[in-house]
């Protein structure tokens, strides 16, 4: 996980995933889009890929990175439970919430015609 | 139900140190935002269904200080703590937030509240003091629920035995 995480850490590596995220792409065009140096994309994406986020597939001359799903569903897993504790917060506000927009209805209604 | 999804709460960390929550409510934001200052309301509302939320403090303006305790059902108390750094009613709320136990880790929480059609979407950046903290703060949701689920497990292994005393007497 921490690797996961410090991999992730680095907003231009972010960057790279979020790229990857719609396609696998090869190292000059990632460069290209992000305005980056080619041997710092490919520093960040051996970073990438040491923490299982992408693989590597050649094809013709170029590499073609393409984002690793099981990583990412490690790093969900371990957010699920800290989501819960704020969804099980957020839903007891909703009752809350709704309870409050009840009593503005009535007090609307009651001073009505 | 059709609506869950679009009120589901999403958690993402933006950068090392932060954590980015978002959820939308089905109320206007003025509304939103009178309830979740409303210390009154907070018992209701605040801590995990099972536990109890008692407000030890709560002063809702720049400066003031706010406490609240979280009981769990066998008695043992939680306390968190911070103070109100802004407070610009309906839109924002800058806030600190403090574990009792982990004196000195301080987190900074900016709740934005944005209204779109009659629905508001709430955005809590929360920012660690450190990204230890961060990874901690995270991590300590799944070894609390770790350490229900091994002492639910406890429980059962005793209530067997048990069981398999009664039996072979």
């Amino acid at each position: 996980m921490q690797e996961i995480l410090s991999a992730l850490a680095e907003p231009n590596r972010r960057q790279i995933v979020e790229l990857l995220r719609r396609k696998p792409r090869a190292v000059g065009e990632i460069a290209d889009r992000l305005g980056l140096r080619q041997p710092q994309v490919s520093k960040h994406l051996r970073v990438l890929s040491e923490a299982g986020l992408v693989q590597v597939r050649p094809l013709a001359q170029q590499r073609i990175y393409r984002l690793r799903a099981q990583p990412l569903k490690e790093l969900d897993d371990w957010l699920a439970p800290y989501r819960r504790t704020w969804e099980e917060r957020f839903e007891q506000f909703d009752d809350v919430l709704r309870e409050l927009k009840g009593k503005d209805k009535e007090k609307r209604d009651g001073h009505g015609k | 139900m059709a609506t869950a999804s679009s009120f589901a709460t999403k958690v993402t960390l933006p950068s090392d140190k932060e954590i980015l929550i978002t959820r939308e409510f089905d109320a206007p934001r003025d509304l939103v935002f009178k309830a979740m200052t409303d210390p009154d309301l907070i018992p209701r509302w605040w801590g995990p269904r099972a536990y109890t939320t008692e407000v030890d403090q709560m002063d809702v303006r720049p400066g003031g200080k706010w406490r609240f305790i979280n009981r769990t059902p066998d008695g043992t108390a939680h306390g968190f703590r911070g103070e109100y750094r802004e407070i610009v009613p309906p839109e924002r709320i800058v806030q600190t937030f403090e574990y009792e136990p982990m004196p000195g880790h301080v987190f900074v929480e900016t709740a934005t509240f944005t209204e779109r059609e009659g629905r508001t979407l709430l955005t809590v950046r929360s920012v660690a003091p450190s990204k230890e903290d961060r990874d901690g703060m995270i991590g300590s949701g799944m070894e609390k629920g770790l350490a229900e689920t091994h002492d639910r497990f406890a429980e059962l292994l005793v209530e067997l035995r048990a069981a398999a005393r009664t039996s072979a007497r």
